[in-house]
């Protein structure tokens, strides 16, 4: 009997030594596999373990992102929540169980994960981990002034839209905000997100807010986008400032006339003017005129020179960011046939011309920096959870020749007279000389606008560029509306930036 | 070295091996509540105090009955409890109560079959026809009105008060009883195929086949099928009965699969766990990926074996329960204990464990090699591999070998019955052990 229990033994033992081969098949060959599945529910959890690392505002203390503990059976969990109750919501955006990220929380999940590359995060992770305490991730500091931001979203406070403001010299972003906002701590709960996806009542049918209308909201950009034109011809040579037009309050094309904007009296009139004296006047026929001599390639172009037609690379998610550019409607698609575009209509801005407040905060900022537009960048250091820094961001070049330099500083002449003597009035601080750029954005609704303006200071030199744009304006213009924002702004910034 | 110095050696070596198990099962515990600082004291460490006295004393009654036996056997099955009741305390407090008190009785049964045995176990052999009957009836018992308790599916336990057992995991040991005395006296007859050799044992174990089949406990019918070719094989040596046995077992097995539906949903399960188009799903009626629906259970089990990597995230630190505290794998602590393990532990601490399952089987074949006698061997050897087969059917299902069915895996898993049922299995071993050493 005993050969027979010896082959008994010896199956058994396969049968079992099997298992061992099962088992180092599922934990090594296959493992990557099975944690990348999507119902794999331990990795979603695994997530929650983690102590993510807290976002501060520019002055390292006002904590935009913190955790709270809870212990449970299965350990201790953390889950975010958001002290200020939305400031800068779609900035930071949220990291939940059920609605996943957004925002910062999403572009610098390995930072604030600890799940970087950097050697001081690997080691630092390492020893948690070893030691069985709590991976806690990287802290982060944005750009963001809080006192700036909170003035920004108070200001728009009611109404749709949104504020740029940055650095043009370092692409450092002050302030992103856009109306309305959102408590990120209501995310989670079924209601609490049903009311956040809500149409704002500001704007009826408008996007809801969780939309970064600074990065993805797409507006017609009005006379701000004479800038760009005016650049177009300054740099190609085929206009000067002192190019002279005539303007009869309208100007023709294609035998149909198209006129200035309204006064009490009809149509503006200007007769005689040069083009400085037309862009400090936003004067739609003069551009309209020179849109049709320069030709609609000439000013794509320059468009493009300046970023549009690509998502300006700001560290936010790419989902959450829109290129600027000529949109078809039906197809929800950018175009850049200059052939099927209407070359007078497109110089003041309208056409089918969408652009976001952050391509036109660069737009203003490139002028500011001599033609040089910067990476826009949210993030500005990254701290370990034991407080030594991890990463720095440094300035770097987006763009080096949006325009000539000299181009630049003719136009940051010609913004100068919008606010010293033109539709910019409203912009004007004592002391400060500040450049910029009106918009008033037909929608397509009677009477109703974007409001908008561009801007930089001081013009002498630039410490801060910017955009502002307020949906769904009944008779409300760029000057009225948007520069007064523009003007609280930079004098909430600039004593602060140049103190640095 | 003489007899009487051997078995001191024996005795002391298996005491020693307990107090390893003793200081690993406090390991064990102490780093689960280091892992749970926030909810336990130090006071539950008690358990491994509780845990190695509770050894101490079948040791001593190891020493008082069977001095002899296999010195090994007590300390791995005491360490394999151990690993169990520290999962199952990880992964409920409460349920690690119950089993504390289940092994407490196993152990008593332990002793109580030890000490009533400890003269001449061979005297079981008279009885083989009430034990071939007891197995029949036990699997039976659950089908009783008004004690028995249909769980996932499967009538297999009875409830007594407050607590239920699945007579089942006894009925494994009285067939083997059973076999191993009917098989030593007619071994050499039933080749010649009459009626009055083979009858007896076809009907005895065709009955338990058909209860089990009955009661939709697949694992055990393939356990008893496994042990029945194994043991028949040892007796006669002839290989074609075996062969014989997997034809038959075979057509069976596709007769099943094209028959019956839960048979057929295991096998898909098996085969398809994860599916990128909804299909029909039974439990709703509606439609659902598999993964979300049928194999569920599998593939949240192997989510959590890949999840261990090699190192394992450590006892207590395994990830068990979603955010919002549900259980990600249902019947973690009974049929998946193996799945918790393999993930707090990793490939090397699973590895480890089943070694001991390894070592366990090693060491009952070799007390099978050793006894003079047929019904020894044939006892020793069935209750081993009963042993093995059960290991491989519950871990094999659960790493996806063959299809999943739910067993226990012994002496590690959250189940009283199975826990009862391997002490009498293991003094079993021990008896026999000791009667081929002493001679």
């Amino acid at each position: 009997m005993n050969r027979q229990i010896s082959t008994v033994a010896l199956i058994s033992l396969v049968l079992l030594a099997s298992l061992v081969v099962a088992t180092t098949y599922w934990q090594s060959w296959e493992a990557p596999t099975l944690a990348a599945k999507q119902d794999n529910a331990i990795q979603l959890v695994a997530q929650f373990h983690i102590k993510r690392g807290l976002i501060y505002a520019s002055d390292g203390k006002t904590v935009l992102a913190a955790n709270i503990a809870q212990h449970t059976a299965g350990g201790t969990l953390f889950f975010r929540r958001y002290p200020t109750n939305g400031l800068a919501s779609q900035v930071v955006g949220y990291s939940t169980q059920g609605r996943s990220r957004a925002g910062i929380e999403l572009a610098d999940n390995a930072y604030l994960t600890a799940t970087n590359a950097n050697l001081g995060t690997i080691f630092d992770k390492l020893s948690q981990t070893i030691r069985g305490a709590t991976v806690t991730g990287n802290n982060l500091v944005l750009n963001l002034r809080v006192n700036a931001q909170k003035i920004a979203e108070t200001a728009l406070q009611g109404r749709c839209g949104a504020a740029v403001v940055l650095n043009p010299k370092t692409g450092q972003v002050y302030v992103m905000a856009s109306s309305p906002g959102y408590n990120p701590n209501k995310i989670e709960s079924a209601s609490g997100f049903a009311s956040i996806l809500n149409s704002p009542s500001a704007c009826p049918g408008s996007s809801s807010a969780l939309y970064n209308r600074a990065t993805e909201g797409l507006y017609a950009p009005g006379s701000t986008f004479k800038t760009v034109t005016a650049a177009a011809a300054l740099d190609s040579g085929l206009a000067k400032p002192t190019s002279s037009f005539f303007d009869p309050g309208y100007c023709t094309e294609y035998g149909k006339q198209i006129t200035n904007a309204l006064d009490q009296n009809g149509p503006e009139r200007f007769g005689n003017v040069d083009l400085f004296q037309a862009f400090v006047h936003s004067i739609n026929a003069v551009f309209c005129d020179l849109g049709i001599k320069i030709g609609a390639k000439l000013i794509l172009d320059e468009a493009k020179q300046f970023g549009f037609y690509s998502a300006p690379p700001i560290d936010l998610p790419p989902s959450e960011v829109a290129a600027s550019g000529l949109y078809d409607f039906s197809k929800h698609r950018l175009f850049d046939s200059p052939a099927l575009v209407d070359p007078g209509r497109l110089a003041f801005g309208q056409e089918r011309m969408l652009v976001t407040p952050l391509q036109m905060a660069l737009v203003a900022a490139g002028v500011a920096n001599n033609g040089t537009i910067m990476v826009p960048h949210l993030l500005n250091r990254v701290l370990s959870s034991t407080g030594g820094t991890v990463v720095t961001v440094h300035p770097k070049v987006w763009k080096q020749h949006a325009m000539k330099p000299a181009t630049a500083a003719e136009l940051n002449q010609m913004m100068q007279g919008v606010v010293s003597s033109g539709t910019g009035a409203a912009a004007q601080i004592p002391g400060v000389l500040v450049a910029g750029k009106t918009g008033t954005a037909e929608t397509g609704l009677p009477n109703v606008y974007t409001a908008w303006f561009i801007f930089f200071a001081p013009a002498d030199n630039p410490q801060v560029a910017g955009a502002i744009a307020v949906e769904h304006q009944l008779n409300g213009f760029g000057g009225s509306v948007a520069a007064p924002i523009a003007k609280q702004l930079m004098q909430a910034i600039l004593p602060t930036v140049s103190k640095q | 070295m003489g007899a009487r110095a051997l078995k001191i050696g024996y005795r002391n070596r298996e005491l020693l091996y307990l107090a390893v198990v003793g200081v690993l099962t406090g390991l064990g515990f102490a780093s689960v509540y280091i892992a749970r600082q926030a909810l336990v004291s130090w006071g539950s460490l008690g358990y491994a105090v509780f845990f190695f006295a509770l050894y101490l004393a079948a040791h001593l009654v190891v020493r008082l009955t069977v001095p002899s036996a296999d010195p090994y056997l007590l300390p791995m099955a005491g360490l394999l409890a151990a690993i169990g009741v520290t999962e199952i305390y990880r992964l409920g407090a409460s349920d690690a109560f119950k089993q504390g008190l289940w092994i407490v009785i196993g152990v008593a049964l332990f002793a109580f079959t030890l000490w009533r045995l400890r003269r001449d176990y061979r005297v079981l052999e008279q009885y083989k026809y009430l034990f071939g009957i007891g197995a029949i009836a036990l699997l039976l018992l659950p089908r009783v009105p008004g004690i028995g308790t249909t769980v996932n599916g499967a009538r297999l336990w009875v409830h007594v008060g407050a607590y239920t057992f699945q007579p089942g995991e006894f009925s494994k040991v009285f067939l083997i009883v059973f076999l191993a005395a009917y098989l030593r006296e007619k071994r050499e007859v039933l080749a010649q195929a009459r009626l009055k050799d083979v009858g007896p044992l076809l009907v005895i174990f065709g009955a338990c086949m058909l209860a089990l089949v009955a009661s939709n406990d697949l694992g055990s019918g393939l356990l008893y099928f496994g042990i029945f070719l194994g043991m028949l094989y040892i007796a006669t040596a002839r290989l074609s009965f075996v062969f014989a046995g997997i034809v038959l077992f075979l057509i069976g097995g596709v007769g099943a699969y094209e028959q019956i539906p839960h048979v057929h949903e295991r096998v898909t399960i098996w085969l398809h766990p994860w599916t990128s188009t909804p299909v029909y799903c039974p439990s709703t009626g509606g439609l659902a990926l598999r993964q979300d629906c049928e194999s569920y259970q599998l593939v949240k089990s192997l989510y959590s074996i890949a999840n261990g990597g090699f190192g394992g995230t450590g006892l207590g630190k395994g990830t068990f329960t979603t955010t919002d505290g549900h259980q990600l794998i249902p019947y973690v602590s009974s049929d998946f204990i193996y799945s918790a393990l393999a993930q707090e532990l990793g490939l090397v601490g699973a590895a480890a464990l089943l070694l001991v399952f390894m070592l366990f089987v090693a060491r009952g074949m070799k007390i099978a090699l050793q006894a003079d006698d047929g019904f020894s061997k044939l006892l020793a050897a069935g209750l081993t591999l009963g042993f093995a087969l059960q290991t491989f059917i519950i871990v094999g299902g659960v790493l996806r070998i063959i299809p999943l069915t739910g067993i226990t895996l012994p002496f590690v898993s959250y189940g009283g019955s199975s826990i009862v049922a391997n002490f009498v299995l293991l003094a079993g071993l021990l008896l026999v052990s000791d009667r081929a050493n002493a001679t």
